[in-house]
């Protein structure tokens, strides 16, 4: 443990990419075999489940700092993380304990199972054993979220340093479900593992965005694009007659997609599709709106399936015969996929091909991007005629241009603290718009990014000015600022206050030069639906603001 | 006002523009430094001064050189008001000591059970560590603080062995005032003709604005470093873009309130700036007489956008 939370410090206590990956190198060179294994695994958010719910733990650590549980409640608003404030508030202690990181863990899964009582002992011991560094440490094992500016890129990116193996070859060991518990870093890292093949997926190749025009992208000849489709990125892979879905968070979500299944008998054995998932009633693209009610649940029942059903939109085949076939040129491998759809397509099967469309000059992709919300896209994409297959965010091949976004012009209402960085200064705020009557705001999104660090501090300070109620870690404010914010897409929504669901708000400028009164209004706001997402999204749920 | 009682030279508690004013007399060149020509009285420790029947005394706070509490008593009742202070002797300000009254007036920017101090021998041993890696590396170390008292702190403690302490201007010209009144190490201004080479491997302390100015361009290849009581927060740090955050304060943590309050003896409690509802909602709990007041100190207001001056550091 005492190796683990000095690499943690270490990360923690710099900005610089390099010096953490340093660390992580010096780390993965050193530390035992077995407490590797739950490095990457934690790093890379498989972490084991939570053996204890928040409530308890913060009952337990108040005991130990002997302060009443509100004050521990108020300490974590400013605070803005539950395991530094549970660190921060237990007294003390100068000890280091020597038990592994691996044991910790074995401790942390068999705690889930022990009473209350039990627990509450375990914590109350470690929590007086450990110094401070480490008793955060050990507080973040047990709560989940190791967020800590580590990616997943930046962790391979040190493995690969420490053990001389390929980087894309380690993305891809590490890529699927393996259990840190019963897996070894001889065989997670250092072997060849044929059984695991079964149900891995390729790492995603993710794309950037255009920063000025296309024409910088040179001949448009060379160039296939898109729409760009608002779902959920997948890979489907069909293998000995299995099927596997997995989302670009490296979450394999077979189960939710039953519709899928489809695929086994369609496509043959050997065949992975990179696409997307997009909810489609009556022949029509819906919206990621329609899409929530798929995400979140575990199990779907077929009711949910009947209200949204959903396809899966092809735009790339990885796999074909068995083979990896990433390295053949986009042009190649979109003639495997067009064929292998012309094929198999059919009015039962939820595979849909995403059409590339080539143009003449980029005044043409211009206008088509154009169209892009009324084929209910988000823009296009680019893709380089002769690009293979890449691993990770790379740029030069695959581009995404987006459409410009909405906007609205909303004032802001409420204000709360941040997490992270951000702890102890107000950075989350919540806007609203005119009713008809211009009387009063109605909430309608909440935002969070936008505006400079600069900004946000001296917004900070003149929220903590002009408070008007407090409701716990919320603060009302005086009407009095208006921000132009920007959103991605917009559909109804019966879960919303206002009727209305935005997609990725966030703060495009702060008009200062605008009075409360020059804000838009709530019917402002609804003349920006687009006809297709009004008749889609009937029954939609919302998209939580993010 | 026509006689201001000042408690210490930051610019938040040291106003321009009062008709005179009456200081203990080690604050009396700071704030002459600060506020230029101005009509100032110095006192001792515990000398008496009586207006409009209400007799006054100055008491070590503590805080920073100068700093002192206030004593008023009129009719037998007696009220003390804090300042800013802290309990630690940091070896330089004439160590706080607890004032027996009936109301104390308390500041309370750290009045959450988060803030610990580490005792500030242990936070110097691992700032000049931290020096002497940065140096092994070839590089220069920057650290801030602000430029009345958390850097002649830093300057008193750095270890001159490991090499040459340099400063920014503003530090500089508030060290000049500072040393005839206490020891403090050879220091060298940053100037414009100061070479780059000379800065590599020694410390240069400088005010918080300094990060991200053209003027730290100059300590290239450097690592930075923050030595404040808001280090306590890892996102705080982060925010600010520092490499390194030393927690030290020249205020009271949580425990150094809660012992100061009690040694006082008093009933009624006054909290200013800081976490005043919070703390002042604990001070009820535990069966004080407790109440806040807002002032124009800059407490939890003052933490963000603070001038390089504003001592909540």
């Amino acid at each position: 443990m005492k190796a683990f939370a000095e690499l943690i410090r270490k990360i923690d206590s710099t900005n610089k990419t390099n010096v953490k990956v340093d660390a992580l190198t010096q780390y993965f060179r050193e530390a035992p075999p077995k407490d590797k294994v739950w490095t990457i695994a934690i790093l890379s958010h498989r972490r084991p489940p939570r053996p204890v719910n928040t409530t308890l733990l913060r009952t337990w650590a108040t005991e130990l700092a002997q302060i009443p549980l509100w004050l521990f409640e108020e300490s974590y608003h400013i605070v803005g993380d539950l395991a530094e404030t549970i660190a921060l508030i237990i007294p003390a202690s100068e000890e280091s304990s020597e038990k592994s990181l691996t044991q910790f863990l074995e401790e942390i899964i068999a705690l889930k199972k022990k009473t209350d009582e039990e627990k509450r002992d375990y914590l109350h011991e470690n929590w007086t054993a450990l110094n401070y560094y480490e008793r955060f440490v050990f507080s973040k094992l047990i709560t989940g979220s190791f967020r800590i500016g580590v990616s997943q890129k930046l962790m391979t990116r040190a493995l690969a340093k420490a053990t001389d193996i390929d980087i894309d070859v380690l993305a891809y060991k590490l890529m699927g479900n393996w259990d840190p518990k019963t897996i070894t870093f001889q065989e997670l890292i250092l072997e060849e593992n044929a059984a695991d093949y079964l149900s891995k997926p390729y790492p995603f190749y993710l794309a950037y965005a255009i920063e000025d025009t296309p024409e910088d992208l040179g001949d448009v000849n060379e160039w296939f694009a898109e729409h760009k489709w608002d779902g959920i990125r997948s890979q489907v892979i069909i293998r000995e007659d299995e099927l596997f879905v997995w989302s670009r968070g490296e979450e394999l979500v077979t189960d939710k997609y039953p519709e899928f299944e489809a695929f086994v008998e369609a496509l043959p054995d050997g065949t992975v599709l990179d696409g997307e998932i997009l909810p489609f009633k009556n022949g029509a693209i819906g919206t990621f709106n329609d899409l929530q009610t798929r995400i979140g649940r575990k199990n779907i029942t077929k009711a949910q399936l009947k209200k949204t059903p959903v396809i899966l939109k092809a735009y790339d085949i990885l796999e074909w015969e068995g083979k990896d076939i990433r390295d053949l040129a986009f042009a190649e491998r979109r003639k495997i996929l067009e064929t292998l759809y012309a094929k198999v397509q059919s009015e039962e099967l939820p595979l849909h091909l995403s059409e590339t469309i080539e143009f003449s000059n980029w005044e043409e992709a211009a206008k088509e991007r154009e169209r892009s919300r009324e084929v209910m896209s988000e823009g296009l994409m680019l893709k380089r005629k002769d690009s293979p297959y890449l691993v990770g965010r790379k740029k030069g091949d695959w581009w995404k241009w987006k459409v410009d976004p909405l906007t609205i012009d909303a004032v802001l209402t409420y204000a709360m603290r941040g997490h992270g960085r951000r702890s102890n200064l107000f950075t989350d705020y919540t806007f609203g718009l005119w009713d008809e009557e211009k009387e009063e705001l109605v909430t309608f999104a909440k935002a969070y990014s936008g505006l400079t660090d600069k900004e946000f501090r001296s917004l900070d300070a003149w929220i903590k000015k002009n408070t008007l109620e407090r409701f716990g870690p919320v603060r009302s404010v005086t009407p009095h600022h208006v921000f132009e914010i920007a959103f991605e897409g917009i559909a109804l929504s019966k879960r919303h206050k206002s009727g209305v669901a935005t997609r990725f708000p966030r703060m495009l400028r702060w008009r200062k030069d605008k009075k409360i009164e020059e804000a838009n209004t709530l019917e402002d706001l609804k003349q920006l639906i687009p006809s297709a997402a009004k008749s889609s999204t009937k029954d939609s749920q919302e998209k939580k603001a993010n | 006002m026509d006689k201001a009682i000042i408690s210490h030279g930051h610019a938040d508690h040291s106003r321009w523009g009062h008709k005179s004013y009456i200081t203990h007399h080690t604050n009396v060149p700071i704030i002459q430094h600060r506020l230029g020509e101005i009509n100032v009285t110095g006192k001792d420790w515990g000398e008496t001064f009586v207006i409009n029947n209400v007799k006054f005394s100055l008491h070590p706070a503590g805080h920073i050189i100068g700093s002192s509490q206030i004593r008023a008593e009129h009719k037998g009742e007696v009220w003390v008001f804090t300042g800013d202070y802290k309990t630690e002797d940091d070896g330089i300000a004439v160590p706080y000591e607890p004032v027996k009254c009936h109301t104390f007036i308390t500041e309370c920017t750290f009045g959450l059970p988060a803030f610990t101090w580490r005792p500030q021998s242990e936070v110097f041993t691992d700032i000049n560590n931290w020096w002497a890696e940065n140096k092994a590396e070839g590089k220069t170390s920057v650290i801030f603080g602000y430029s009345l008292g958390k850097a002649q702190r830093l300057l008193r403690y750095l270890d001159t062995d490991i090499g040459k302490i340099y400063t920014h201007g503003a530090i500089e010209n508030m060290t000049e005032v500072i040393r005839p009144l206490t020891a403090m190490p050879e220091t060298t201004r940053v100037t414009r003709e100061t070479k780059k080479e000379e800065l590599k491997g020694n410390i240069v302390v400088a005010p918080p604005s300094a990060h991200g100015s053209t003027w730290i361009r100059k300590m290239v290849p450097y690592v930075t470093a923050s030595a404040s009581g808001w280090m306590t927060f890892r996102g705080a740090r982060r925010r600010r873009a520092i490499d390194k955050g030393f927690v030290l304060s020249d205020h009271c943590d949580w425990q150094g309130l809660l012992e100061s309050i009690k040694a006082t003896g008093a009933e009624k409690i006054i909290s200013t700036h800081g976490y005043t509802d919070i703390f002042t909602r604990f001070l009820l709990e535990q069966g004080y007489d407790a109440r806040t007041e807002a002032t124009q100190y800059e407490g939890e207001l003052g933490e963000e956008n603070k001038k390089d001056e504003a001592e909540d550091n």
